[in-house]
């Protein structure tokens, strides 16, 4: 929770911020900005374009040590092993009961000159300090040297089919062979910086990651190259169209991986224990009894966040997100429904302002980008 | 950008106008709450023959973002709706005073629209927002 005795904390890209005239918010105890020139335009500069965003709210942590994978590899259900040096994996921290503690990134850096292992992990503001604790609380800290560089670094997530062409002209290393997921430590601007190929818009793009006064100069780079500045609303409507589960909206400590439409994080297979396991065989047996499904109203009203869903005049469900996709122009939600109501064309019944609006269960993601 | 409060015009705290001709009046959404609102793409209107109180909500506006209430500044009859708008929101943007009204609603009592803001006095209070 935000402490209001606080003053909100701000990037180091605040100033430019302000200049191009952003309406800022609060969010999770940052002053970020939710929009420049306008949520949909926004949005659209980065399906047919490229956009920009601040995300340097966001944790940033770095792990050394000669075994970090034995130590990292019980808080999460994907087998982390299977990352080479330059991969990463989307996954999620468990909870024992196997509900979701946060969704993150991991980065496998290889190894350096001394043998040690060293990973990045990139995780949601809102839930810094929480991970920062359940990390500290389960990794063996005299095998890892664990470092929060959250408040330290600048971090633009440069995303939309022309992203890598305007960023390319910035950065020294070739970035046309850098693979989806893949990562480089590189030169941005003449100067060190992390360089991922991941973003959380359904487009191709690159999260960078540099010092601020680097981050300051980048940004001004990419705004001369004509990159679009994009806020908090469209990143939000971006991930939703790509049906990207939001944390504490779409999953949370009560909903498990497997419930939530990850189950393609889970690796039960090839991994030995880790938090949550038990569970995760359980519903693997038995069968979950809700799923996270995508929703497309059939007329012009929006299912929001905490709207109930309905099957035969009864309260079966709620939607978790949703918005007016600015790409599809139809009302889209995510929503979680029983389990034999989550089969793509099933008809269910949304609750808005007291009145009930029909939805069908489609395929989920909303929008897959054109290969 | 500096947002437009016509004089003639009276307003309510939570950003709807209301335009008095003889008994009927106009009622919209300010500049200010299309400006704060962002992308509109969303609106829920009464029927022609309903029924609206003062202070009590008549429909819904909703952006990408946030969902609004829009609340009535009379108690009258609803005799016109703005039903183009329905179809296109997003018009209201662009001219939220003439062409962008929502409602127009035969009201019995006049003196209901003393205690609205004038054009002074709403803008002192959203430009102290």
């Amino acid at each position: 929770m935000t402490d209001p005795s606080q003053p909100l904390a701000r990037t180091p890209l605040y100033d430019l911020e302000i200049g191009l005239f952003a309406r800022m918010t609060e969010f999770s105890g940052w002053e970020m900005p939710v929009q420049y020139s306008g949520i949909t335009r926004e949005h659209q500069a980065v399906r047919t374009a490229a956009g920009m965003f601040d995300i340097s709210h966001m944790g940033k942590f770095r792990l050394k040590g000669k075994d970090v994978l034995s130590q990292i590899q019980p808080l999460v259900p994907s087998d982390l092993s299977r990352l080479q040096s330059g991969e990463a994996q989307y996954t999620v921290l468990l909870n024992s009961q196997a509900g979701i503690v946060d969704d993150l990134i991991f980065y496998n850096q290889g190894q350096d000159a001394a043998g040690n292992q060293q990973w990045v992990v990139i995780v949601n503001a809102a839930t810094t300090q929480k991970d920062k604790t359940w990390m500290l609380d389960h990794l063996d800290r005299s095998q890892v040297d664990f470092q929060d560089y959250s408040l330290h670094n600048v971090l633009i997530a440069v995303q939309g089919p022309k992203a890598v062409s305007h960023l390319q002209a910035l950065v020294a290393e070739d970035l046309s062979g850098v693979k989806s997921f893949g990562h480089l430590e590189g030169t941005v601007l003449g100067k060190p910086g992390f360089l991922a190929r991941t973003g959380y818009t359904g487009e191709d793009g690159f999260e960078v990651m540099v010092d601020p006064g680097v981050g300051v100069e980048l940004w001004q780079a990419l705004l001369a190259e004509g990159v679009v500045p994009c806020g908090l609303g469209a990143r939000d409507t971006l991930r939703l169209e790509a049906a990207m589960a939001l944390y504490g909206q779409d999953i949370d400590e009560t909903t498990t991986p497997l419930e939530a439409g990850l189950g393609w994080l889970v690796h039960l297979d090839s991994k030995g224990e880790f938090i949550g396991r038990s569970r995760l065989e359980q519903q693997k047996r038995d069968g979950v009894t809700r799923r996270l499904v995508g929703l497309q109203m059939q007329g012009r009203n929006i299912a929001r966040h905490g709207y109930p869903v309905l099957a035969d005049g009864k309260v079966v469900g709620e939607v978790t997100s949703g918005t007016l996709s600015p790409t599809l122009g139809v009302a889209i939600a995510l929503a979680y429904v029983p389990a034999e109501l989550s089969k793509p064309g099933q008809t269910v019944d949304v609750e808005i302002r007291g009145k009930t609006y029909p939805a069908t269960v489609v395929k989920k993601p909303f929008y897959r980008r054109p290969q | 950008m500096a947002l437009d409060y016509p004089e003639d015009l009276k307003y309510l705290d939570t950003h709807e106008y209301a335009r008095l001709d003889e008994d009927l009046v106009t009622i919209g959404i300010t500049a200010f709450a299309v400006d704060q609102l962002g992308d509109i793409v969303f609106l829920e209107l009464p029927e022609i023959g309903d029924t609206v109180e003062k202070g009590e909500k008549f429909g819904t506006i909703e952006s990408v973002k946030a969902v609004e209430d829009l609340n009535s500044p009379v108690t009258g009859t609803v005799v016109e709706v703005n039903t183009p708008l329905t179809d296109a929101p997003e018009q209201i943007a662009d001219d939220p005073y003439i062409q962008g009204w929502l409602l127009k609603v035969r009201i019995d009592d006049p003196s209901e629209l003393e205690d609205t803001l004038s054009a002074d006095e709403y803008r002192a209070q959203v430009e102290g927002e």
